[in-house]
């Protein structure tokens, strides 16, 4: 027992065995104020995970005495005593059924939520499969939806493996799977390193300062601080915090610590410590002066040259940005044919302003990081990353470093959705490694996640759109405003992307594109799941869903009428030739079966009463399968003497199901069963390169590149005169072969109009995926992004206040989809084999998103008759908006 | 999440270890609340788990709920079959939390009354029935309050540095009696944004307005139908409604107004 934690007319009892973890009995003293989780995990135990660490997501839910408890929440003193079971306990004497019904169903994607919902469905009685919405709205997924974690704590049977037959187009498990339910999967923080050092970033109050004086004398004196790494360690280096492969696509406007600050929670210092208490005592104890300054928080205001500017310190020219003292961060004007000439054929025109919030992503992994010097004179950094590669390259453009000295690892990354083609982490704690000669971590707090991490862009759409009243497109021009914060991360490649595939989608002569990336003293935006097209298709699709509701004309068939088909030109902001091909085209069968599942109907009914209003609603979106301007990735397979094969990728696996595929994809090729395949993922020191785990490229990139080195290494078998331990095969591909796929969302639902409240009755996604690898697994990514998009339209609301702070900086004021919130999706393939993709298989992780904010809103404008531009389109606002129209 | 300036826990084992507040002090029971917020004034935790309260003592003047009961053990309570409608009120009060089963087998109904927020649904359950709390002064003296003069605001109450709720106890008379209680959040088990609730009282019904409130209210309304019963509940709130991320103020008041109307129709 501490000899502060005192017990008054009791001695103070000596150190020894006091808390019972999973059998093993902790001999260490709880801290005061210490949690359960951090001790748990300080006792070598890493099956609870941090999602939130305040009681809101469930990942750190461990057994005390057999009683279900939030670890994070839980005093650890008062765990004395007591008996904790982990995930990783429940399963001591073999896999616990609950356990196992997780990796039967497929019930997790990236697997970062999964110990923690194994151990609360561990205590479910008959009775709680009644009232699941219940028992698990303590369990936040942000991967599934939560159809497949239903299934699995029902004992539904997702996954199949026939050996017999290839392993492609199988519902093989994920390799990882019973560590990920075991608690036993190793993520990027899961490790104990002796002689770690924490960071701590202390982060700014401002919106726009200037630090006169950063004193860190008392810092210093903290007992357990080892330094303080300020602007004067920073080199004197411009980068982007996004990550591409070609770095020239991003802005130089950011350093690792500056003497300006652009937006509230910017970094400003990091303390390193021997524990996180003292570095957040030393980031209590710096003392700064800040010069403040004027700030410009809305966009709208930000080109106005009276305006603060944000970037006016940097070179246009060599940051590569348009204009920093305008606040430009990115631009873009082209019109195609005139669209002038196509308005004035219009039938009818729809013009309307719609507007999109900042939305987080909400991985329940947090972005961490640890760098340490290893004994060959290199620095190894271990990061929650979806691109190793790509961090590894510009921490050596930064710090100037070789190549060769540096190395990337990626564990299993407990979520991205785009938020990790960020380098946010890694270049403090590789400068603390550097500085101090040991390992450091750093872990950002959830909170953290939301004031100093990058969400979506907010974007402003003005879409006009005619069309004759056949349904034809005549004209359509778009005016967007894009917000990029306080820094160009994302913002040109978000800015084109976002009006591209939008666009590009539908045949028509007159397109006309006005788009702009304004900075403001906001937090800064960056890659999103969809990459723009989120935002962009919203408004697209609803003015196109507009004009079929003036012309009286059913949606599916103007889509079809104007939709791109193999000989037209996709066409956006540019009538230059591109590398998009029609690889396959699977537009009708998903608008077919789309259709055909929603006048099918589910039997599902409205709530009772004449307030309860119903409607039906679709959108449609496109997709180019492989992002733009180079996308590489390095495979090999090696054959060993054990008889197993081992294949080496630089992709990461966050949830996206890639470690699974290319395990399937190297079976099928060498035709033996799945568990002869080793793989050793995302690792800069395994292969040559890899551009990373964006722009849904798992499969189609890097899938195909161990396609390739599958079949060179079974090449090499084949020939072999001999033994064949040792063969290697490798395979390179270079993200050309760009096809299409699509995507079609419909819905059902019910608004109540008293209340705004609304019931989604009926979800129907039909998805264009090409050859479906693993259909457990794609089936699972759309019904994810289905249900990270629900949450982006009905109820995840990210505000800021009047000084550009985030407000809401927690799950618990951020409500990503519970399990209750989300419908079952029904989830439908187009029977499409694509001529490009490995095996015929597209691109299918963030398409799914795309349409589905779109369906829903015009789902409930045909259940009410208001037409809503706006989101999020929380109850309140919607019975604000049916009120404001006179509808009750 | 770990509270990094606490240095020092002191579980206390009577009263007398509750006579010497200083500032940086915080009581203690489950933890859900401390240890789900930063608060770097935090110097020294006083544990009150170890005082052993009875959670839950039947009287002939009502229920008498220790502080530090847990949401859970009042969930699971059964009570006697004169309070035939109590369980139920008490369901539908824990199923007004945003929070899972997991935080109930920690979280007290004290915690609930002292963190004071608006949607703190143990603050509705004991303003419905007429519940009266007892506060510990550090100098042994003590005292008693009804809950709605207890919280006064969101996440504003009345209790002085050092001060210590001790119980809550819910009179016999209102723990007879049936209630009505409707609950609407901005998703479908989303922190509450109105909690309402009606009960009899003699020839009319105690209305109880609170989550959609910076405070609980309550109000005497006829029963049947009220005509004019938003002016009513406009005259009693008199503005204060919330207006944050879990409710726009003008949408609050909107459904307080349809809420308490089927509450009412409920008991007609």
């Amino acid at each position: 027992m501490s000899t502060d934690v005192h017990r008054p007319g009791t001695e103070p009892a000596v150190a020894g065995p006091v808390v019972e973890i999973d059998g093993r009995l902790a001999t260490v003293a709880p801290r005061p104020g210490q949690c359960l989780r951090t001790y748990i995990r300080e006792q070598g135990h890493f099956g609870v995970k941090k999602g939130c660490d305040a009681g809101d997501c469930g990942a750190c839910s461990v057994l005390v005495d057999g009683v279900p408890v939030h670890s994070c929440v839980f005093p650890a003193h008062q765990a004395v005593g007591h008996a904790i079971t982990t995930a990783t306990g429940l399963s001591a004497d073999g896999l616990h059924p609950v356990a196992a019904g997780f990796v039967a169903a497929q019930g997790f994607q990236c697997g970062f939520c999964t110990a923690g919902m194994v151990v609360t469905a561990s205590t479910f009685t008959a009775a709680d499969f009644d009232d699941l919405p219940r028992k698990l709205k303590g369990n936040l997924c942000r991967c599934t939806g939560y159809r497949a974690i239903e299934d699995a704590v029902r004992g539904v049977v997702n996954v199949q493996s026939d050996a017999a037959a290839p392993a492609v187009g199988q519902s093989v498990a994920a390799p990882a799977g019973i560590r990920v339910v075991t608690g036993t999967e190793p993520f990027t923080l899961d490790l104990a390193l002796p002689g770690l050092l924490h960071a701590k970033l202390l982060r700014s109050p401002h919106a726009h300062a200037r630090i006169r004086s950063l004193d860190v004398t008392a810092a210093l004196q903290v007992p357990g601080v080892v330094t303080v790494l300020t602007a004067e360690d920073s080199p004197d280096v411009l980068f982007s915090t996004g990550r591409h492969e070609n770095r020239l696509d991003d802005i130089d406007d950011h350093r690792v610590l500056d003497t300006v600050v652009r937006f509230v929670g910017q970094r400003v210092a990091a303390v390193i410590a021997e524990s996180v208490a003292a570095a957040e005592e030393g980031c209590r104890r710096i003392v700064l002066d800040y010069e403040v300054l004027s700030a410009v928080f809305d966009p709208e205001l930000a080109r106005d040259p009276a305006a603060p500017k944000v970037h006016a310190d940097k070179d246009p020219a060599a940051s590569r940005m348009i204009d920093g003292t305008r606040n430009i961060a990115a631009e873009v004007h082209s019109e195609i044919g005139s669209v002038a000439a196509g308005f004035a054929d219009a039938a009818v025109i729809v013009d309307q302003v719609y507007a999109t919030p900042r939305v987080q992503h909400a991985h329940l992994e947090t972005h961490g990081a640890i760098a340490w010097p290893t004994p060959d004179g290199r620095l190894t950094v271990r990061t929650s990353s979806q691109v190793p590669f790509l961090v590894r390259d510009e921490l050596c453009h930064i710090f100037g470093l070789d190549r060769r000295r540096l190395r990337v690892i990626t564990a299993r990354v407990g979520g991205g959705f785009g938020a990790k083609q960020e380098l946010l982490t890694e270049d403090i704690v590789l400068l603390g490694a550097m500085k101090t000669g040991r390992p450091v971590q750093l872990e950002f707090t959830r909170t953290e996640q939301f004031t100093g991490s990058p969400s979506r862009h907010p974007m402003r759409i003005a879409v006009k759109m005619g069309a004759t009243a056949d349904g034809d497109l005549t004209a359509i021009a778009v005016d967007v405003l894009t917000n990029t914060g306080a820094y160009g991360n994302h913002a040109i490649g978000v800015m084109f992307h976002g009006c591209n595939e939008s666009l590009t989608v539908y045949t028509c002569a007159n397109k006309k594109v006005d788009a702009a990336a304004v900075y403001t003293h906001t937090p800064p935006s960056g890659a999103f799941r969809g990459y723009g097209l989120g935002q962009i298709v919203f408004a697209v699709e609803g003015a196109l869903d507009e004009i079929c509701r003036r012309l009286g004309l059913d949606p599916y068939e103007v889509r079809r009428r104007n939709v791109v088909r193999p000989g037209d030109p996709m066409l956006s902001t540019t009538p230059e030739p591109h590398d998009v091909r029609y690889g396959s085209h699977g537009a009708d069968e998903c608008l077919d079966l789309a259709r055909a599942a929603l006048d099918r109907g589910n039997g599902v009914r409205p709530p009772a009463g004449p307030q309860w209003r119903v409607g039906t609603g679709m959108a449609f979106a496109m997709i180019d399968t492989i992002p733009p301007r180079g996308h590489f990735a390095d495979a090999s397979v090696t054959a060993e003497a054990d008889g197993l094969f081992t294949v080496r990728v630089g992709t990461a696996e966050f949830g996206n199901g890639t470690a699974t595929v290319h395990t399937q994809i190297a079976a099928s090729v060498l035709g033996v069963p799945i568990d002869r395949i080793r793989l050793i993922p995302s690792d800069t020191d395994a292969v040559e390169h890899d551009t990373g785990a964006y722009g849904s490229t798992g499969v189609s990139v890097a899938g195909h590149a161990v396609l390739r080195a599958a079949e060179d290494l079974r090449t090499r078998i084949m020939v072999a005169p001999g033994a064949v331990a040792g063969l290697i095969g490798r395979g390179r591909d270079d993200g050309s072969g760009r096809s299409i796929a699509f995507n079609v969302q419909a819905f059902r639902v019910a608004v109540n109009v008293q209340t705004g409240e609304v019931r989604i009755l009926q979800s129907v996604q039909t998805a264009d995926a090409g050859f479906v690898m693993n259909p457990a697994q794609c089936r699972g990514q759309i019904e994810g992004g289905v249900a990270q998009a629900i949450g982006t339209v009905l109820y995840e609301d990210m505000r800021l206040d009047a000084t550009g702070r985030v407000v809401t900086d927690t799950l618990r004021k951020y409500h990503i989809p519970q399990f209750v919130d989300l419908p079952h999706t029904e989830v439908y393939f187009a029977s499409t084999s694509d001529a490009l993709g490995p095996f015929g298989a597209k691109s299918m992780s963030e398409s799914p998103y795309n349409p589905v904010a779109p369906a829903l809103v015009n789902a409930i404008t045909d259940a009410t008759g208001v037409r809503f531009t706006s989101l999020p389109l929380t109850w309140d606002r919607i019975w604000a908006g049916l009120a404001a129209a006179g509808v009750t | 999440m770990d509270l990094t300036t606490v240095t020092e826990v002191l579980v206390a084992r009577g009263r007398a270890d509750l006579a010497d507040p200083r500032p940086g002090d915080a009581y203690l029971a489950g933890g859900t609340a401390l240890y789900g917020d930063t608060d770097d004034s935090l110097r020294r935790l006083i544990d009150l788990t170890e005082l052993d309260w009875t959670p839950l003592v039947v009287r002939s003047d009502g229920l008498h709920i220790a502080a530090t009961c847990t949401v859970a053990e009042l969930r699971a309570f059964q009570p006697p079959t004169e309070w035939p409608h109590l369980a139920d009120l008490v369901a539908a009060c824990c199923d007004a939390f945003l929070a899972s089963f997991k935080i109930w087998n920690r979280s007290t109904v004290g915690g609930n009354l002292c963190v004071s927020y608006p949607a703190g649904s143990m603050i509705s359950l004991a303003a419905a029935a007429d519940g009266r709390v007892l506060v510990w002064r550090p100098d042994g003296s003590e005292y008693w309050l009804p809950v709605t003069d207890f919280v006064i605001g969101d996440t504003v109450n009345v209790l002085q540095p050092g001060e210590v709720l001790r119980e809550i106890l819910l009179p016999d008379a209102a723990v007879r009696e049936r209630y009505a209680v409707r609950t609407l959040a901005l998703a479908p088990l989303g922190r509450s944004s109105a909690v309402i609730i009606a009960r009899p009282r003699g020839h009319s019904l105690a209305l109880t307005i609170s989550a959609s409130t910076q405070r609980p209210y309550t109000m005497r309304v006829p029963r049947g139908r009220v005509a004019d019963l938003i002016e009513r509940i406009d005259a009693v709130v008199r503005g204060n409604w919330v207006d944050d991320v879990y409710g726009a103020a003008a949408w609050r008041r909107h459904i307080t107004g349809v809420l308490a109307a089927e509450v009412i129709a409920e008991l007609a």
